[in-house]
């Protein structure tokens, strides 16, 4: 047994979060014994499920705003979940998920769960394609990348891949895409470094040896011949298969759930011992314009149906897991292009909108709802949008520092920029354990005056020190003006902001200091 | 795909005689439908590949009329090869200057001959991606499997091209003549040794190939003996090659003037010995005598067959196909079209089980590839890139185990004559991943090699296509091209749905995006998403392994 395997299973990650939040922290990353038996990064065997809704996900009908609740139904009082039925959290009074989502509770209350409120990227585009290539390849919303961030940071773990490639210390396909042949997040800078496995039914005619049919034909003897060369020559087939063989039983999965059949196989694949770091999983059908819900219960419908497939597809997916005594290997996380507006429609639904939140799960994360409840609106107008607080490029880079234990020279080379830090991952696992500033909820970090204002108003932001930045978007998310980023001491500062060119109407400004952030919302009037 | 839909999907032709991958057609004239379908077919065994410009063109024609059309020489001859190898302070020590051509120049050192066919070996695959709406350029390939030979052996580069040009003469002219004409080519006389060949001490290797390989073959009703193959070598002595005037030339003094006698299955046909200059007219006898033999026709059809249709030939097709034509050859005295005519026009040719199974070589998958998708190359005129690009795609195929110039041997590719694999030994596991990584390469990040970047703009090849805005209608046009094989309903859903749309369920997010683009081809954000959604379809198309089978 390896010292690390060891720790985990001397300290079961059940009980982590109790035994860390009962301890000092500071105590515990203290420990010789422990910095001794924990060495970073370097051996790391984490491993990264990436699930992908596809359409673009309404998060305020995912993780309700609890704490105002009138405004959030009268904006959508068709499709509404009525407050009696949002499913409470541990510890939360403000914030409560969709009744479908009991699994991804079920982890929150046990303490395996993030909830990262209204994450979005400055001046979000609203195309579904162009909004995918963001979050994939993490670019700034102007800018094409030929690479895909998850491809970056197999970079510098698999230099010069695929020359040399696989290898002794990497036998194994550095990434696998369950559904599809090339997502652009995995591409590296010597190509794509993913390996797809088509679907659920191609991945077991791998393991099974079962033939597509082919014609009885000329036609289909050389087609076949073709394949048979095909699949010998995919240099990962025998790894698969050996791993996929050493699992013989897997926990109890959800039916006629694709996303559950997607994530059993990759289950099954880190349980095979699969030295693979990221997996990408999806599910489509969150393009939800028309007939999200139901008209006579809002807990069922479309969305519902898709909501509770991904909790229940989670929760399968982390039992299996615990099962295998795996699951601390793995850290899983739920994303989608874009969010949905805050008013719904008149066909029962939403249209594209600008941020929505990221569910972050696993024995390691720390359980968390990070944020504020996106503001609703009194009355709310078809352009309301959530305004972003975190950017999405911040839960990668904190996944890669706080998981992966990429060092912070690599992670600005992966991210290509420096984001902000969040607590999303348990210090012990790159065994850097740092106290979490504690925000208190009622703090205020950032407030304006006048407000409403005319042509000026005066910013005033206490920060703790450190890189310290404002932004002001608009209500579509749009970057409008960044007047403070910078180093600063300590302290109280004031900036006189000039919204002289803005047009008049509502604005957000984001104040970002380290790991905390705080969204205020601001008006222009004539 | 089970059977039944196969045989619907690419022809209304009644297919009640058909069973399993058998049919009974032969070489009546097809009268059935004339669709993209059957026009595809013929394109892509006729040319390299079917770009969608030829695709349009044929299309507007009767069958027989695109059949004529295909058969009609190319009158000119290609611009020769130039001096493209003047760099890195490399000098052509004959005085050929950069651009200029070097096929009558002195013949120079190794070095130089080494240049020169490298240049050679770009210019011939310039002019197969330039080719004209026509067979000629695949008949050139045709008869450069059929009479191999090897530069490596010839090694005077002006030789090489000689022959090429020898080729490209008789490609649709007359069997016969261009056996005459194979026969004393300087070329094939180093390649083989005839120039060697003398009274005194007579090489019998091209002789023996002239029967075992170029006209009789090998066939069970192929009975030629040892001792015609030591007949032909005595009416073959004497043949020299003149390295200044890059011709061949008879020498009397070296012919031996004895009479040769051949075997009861030629007759016991007896050529009398000549002395002096008319000792050349012996070759003419010989091929008289060689050339009654029905053998020879029903041959050179089976090669044909193997090379345009499929390399099995069963029984009916021997019976229905192969004698029918070799009747038609003879009839014709062997010239060259009337039989490719009958071939082409058949109902044997549209069958659509003779459909899509033709393993692409790796110069039809290469070539072709860059065709169909209209891959940009510099032209003639820039010489020094023009030659660079071509040579690195003729290396792409030369790693793909089809060097052209340099087949492994006098008998051409295996490929074409290795029973039982035949076609299908050009995809192994060390020639798949090297297609599959030439076609990455071209659609994602391009191919770099020779110093030269060569890449697929999808956009080119989508613009072609009669309804790009609709993704449904896209999918399939673009599949009616490249593949010959449907897809199933689901593989296509998956294409569409999974590659193109990236997941999302709505057709027309396509179409904004597509229509976004085309409003304004210059917003360089919209384009590049077009371009990177056509990129991901086209990438998996040419995946999949029904993009192997013309």
């Amino acid at each position: 047994m390896k010292r690390r395997d060891f720790l985990r299973y001397t300290a079961p990650a059940s009980i982590l979060p109790t035994f860390i939040n009962g301890f000092s922290i500071k105590a515990f990353a203290a420990s010789p014994f422990l910095a001794a038996l924990e060495k970073t990064a370097l051996d790391n065997d984490h491993v990264l499920v990436m699930i992908q809704l596809n359409g673009g996900n309404d998060g305020l009908n995912m993780v309700i705003p609890l704490d105002q609740y009138s405004k959030y139904q009268s904006a959508r009082s068709n499709i509404a979940i009525p407050e009696g039925r949002v499913l409470k959290l541990a510890g939360q009074t403000k914030t409560g998920l969709h009744p479908a989502m009991t699994g991804v509770k079920q982890l929150y209350d046990e303490g395996h769960v993030s909830i990262i409120q209204s994450v979005g990227y400055p001046s979000p585009n609203f195309s579904h394609f162009r909004a995918t290539d963001i979050w994939l390849t993490g670019s700034d919303a102007n800018v094409v990348l030929e690479t895909g961030w998850g491809g970056r940071f197999l970079d510098t773990e698999y230099a010069g891949y695929p020359q040399g490639y696989p290898n002794a210390e990497m036998p194994d396909p550095p990434a696998i895409q369950i559904g599809s042949i090339v997502s652009p997040s995995f591409v590296g800078t010597g190509g794509s470094m993913g390996m797809a496995v088509t679907s659920p039914t191609d991945f077991y005619n791998l393991l099974e040896n079962i033939e597509e049919n082919t014609p009885n034909t000329k036609a289909g003897k050389e087609l076949k011949y073709i394949r048979q060369i095909q699949k010998q020559t995919n240099r990962y087939a025998d790894v698969i298969k050996a791993a996929a063989a050493k699992v013989t039983s897997q926990g109890p999965y959800p039916a006629n759930n694709h996303l559950a059949a997607q994530l059993k196989i990759v289950a099954r694949l880190v349980a095979g011992g699969l030295k693979t770091r990221l997996y990408m999983v999806s599910i489509g059908g969150f393009d939800t314009h028309a007939n999200q819900t139901n008209s006579g219960d809002t807990t069922t419908g479309d969305h519902a149906h898709l909501l509770g497939n991904v909790s229940s597809a989670i929760k399968a997916f982390m039992d299996d897991l615990t099962m295998q005594k795996k699951s601390q290997r793995v850290v899983g996380m739920t994303f989608s292009e874009f969010g949905r507006r805050i008013k719904s429609n008149g066909s029962m639904g939403t249209d594209h909108g600008n941020s929505a939140p990221m569910i972050v799960f696993g024995d390691y994360v720390n359980q968390q709802v990070l944020g504020n409840n996106p503001t609703m609106p009194d009355a709310a107008s078809p352009v309301d949008n959530v305004p972003m607080q975190y950017d999405f490029r911040s839960v990668y880079a904190s996944l890669l520092e706080q998981w992966f234990c990429v060092q912070s020279a690599d992670l600005s080379k992966i991210m290509l920029n420096n984001y902000q830090s969040l607590p999303l991952v348990n210090g012990l696992a790159c065994s850097v354990v740092t106290g979490i500033p504690g925000i208190g909820d009622n703090e205020t970090l950032i407030s304006n005056y006048p407000n409403p204002f005319t042509t000026k108003t005066v910013l005033t932001y206490k920060t703790r020190g450190g890189h310290t930045m404002i932004q002001v978007f608009d209500t579509m998310g749009r970057l409008v003006g960044k007047p403070v980023d910078r180093q600063h001491a300590a302290g109280t500062y004031t900036h006189q902001f000039d919204g002289e060119h803005l047009p008049t109407g509502t604005y957000y400004v984001r104040f970002q200091n380290g790991a905390a952030q705080q969204v205020r919302t601001m008006m222009k009037i004539r | 795909m089970d059977r039944r839909s196969f045989l619907t999907l690419n022809s209304s032709r009644k297919a009640a005689s058909v069973k399993g991958g058998r049919t009974f057609t032969g070489i009546a004239p097809y009268t059935g439908t004339w669709g993209t379908a059957q026009v595809v077919h013929l394109l892509k065994r006729a040319m390299f590949g079917a770009a969608p410009a030829d695709v349009k063109h044929f299309a507007a024609m009767s069958m027989n009329q695109a059949v004529d059309a295909l058969l009609v020489p190319i009158a000119t001859m290609p611009a020769p090869p130039v001096n493209s190898y003047q760099t890195g302070g490399y000098i052509d020590p004959t005085g050929v200057t950069p651009g200029a051509p070097w096929v009558t120049a002195p013949e120079g050192d190794e070095d130089l001959n080494d240049a020169r066919r490298y240049s050679y070996k770009a210019w011939w695959t310039g002019i197969m991606l330039n080719q004209s709406r026509s067979i000629h350029e695949k008949m050139v390939l045709f008869w450069h499997n059929h009479f191999a030979t090897e530069t490596q052996t010839i090694e005077d580069a002006r030789f090489m091209y000689a022959h090429n040009v020898m080729l490209r003469t008789h490609a649709l002219g007359n069997f016969k003549a261009l056996t005459k004409a194979v026969t004393i080519d300087p070329g094939m006389l180093v390649y083989l040794n005839g120039y060697l060949n003398e009274k005194t001490s007579a090489d019998e290797n091209y002789a023996r190939e002239l029967l075992e390989l170029f006209t009789c073959g090998k066939g069970p009703e192929s009975l030629y003996q040892e001792e015609d193959v030591r007949a032909a070598a005595h009416v073959l002595t004497g043949y020299k090659v003149d390295k200044t005037n890059i011709t061949s030339y008879f020498d009397p003094t070296k012919h031996d003037i004895e009479n040769k006698q051949f075997s009861s299955w030629f007759s016991n046909k007896k050529i009398t010995g000549k002395t002096g200059m008319a000792g050349a007219t012996e070759l003419d006898d010989m091929l008289n005598i060689i050339f009654v033999q029905q053998e020879v026709a029903k041959f050179i059809c089976r090669k044909l067959y193997q090379f345009f249709i499929y390399y099995d030939i069963d029984s009916a097709a021997e019976a229905e196909v192969i004698t029918p034509l070799a009747d038609i050859f003879r009839a014709a005295n062997y010239d060259i079209r009337p039989v490719l005519a009958a071939l082409f026009k058949s109902e044997h040719f549209y069958d659509p089980l003779n459909m899509s199974c033709l393993i692409k070589s790796p110069v039809d998958y290469t070539v072709g590839m860059c065709r169909e998708f209209g891959v940009k190359f510099a032209p003639a005129a820039d010489y020094m890139n023009a030659y660079a690009q071509w040579r690195s795609l003729q290396a792409a195929a030369g790693n793909q185990q089809q060097n052209i110039g340099d087949p492994p041997g006098v008998s051409g590719w295996d490929a074409y004559y290795l029973a039982p694999q035949f076609h299908e030994l050009w995809i192994n596991t060390d020639t798949l991943p090297k297609r599959n990584f030439l076609a990455d390469q071209l659609i994602t990040t391009g191919y770099i090699s020779m110093g030269q970047t060569l890449r697929i703009d999808p956009l080119v090849f989508t613009q072609q296509l009669p309804d790009p805005a609709n993704p449904v209608l896209l999918i399939n046009d673009a599949l009616a091209i490249l593949y010959r094989m449907d897809l199933s309903d689901a593989m296509k859903a998956y294409l569409k749905n999974d590659i193109l749309l990236k997941g999302q369920q709505q057709d027309y997010y396509w179409t904004q995006v597509w229509n976004l683009y085309t409003s304004d081809p210059s917003d360089a954000m919209n384009k590049a998403l077009v371009v990177d959604m056509l990129k991901a379809l086209y990438k998996t198309i040419m995946n999949l392994s029904e993009y192997h089978l013309a």
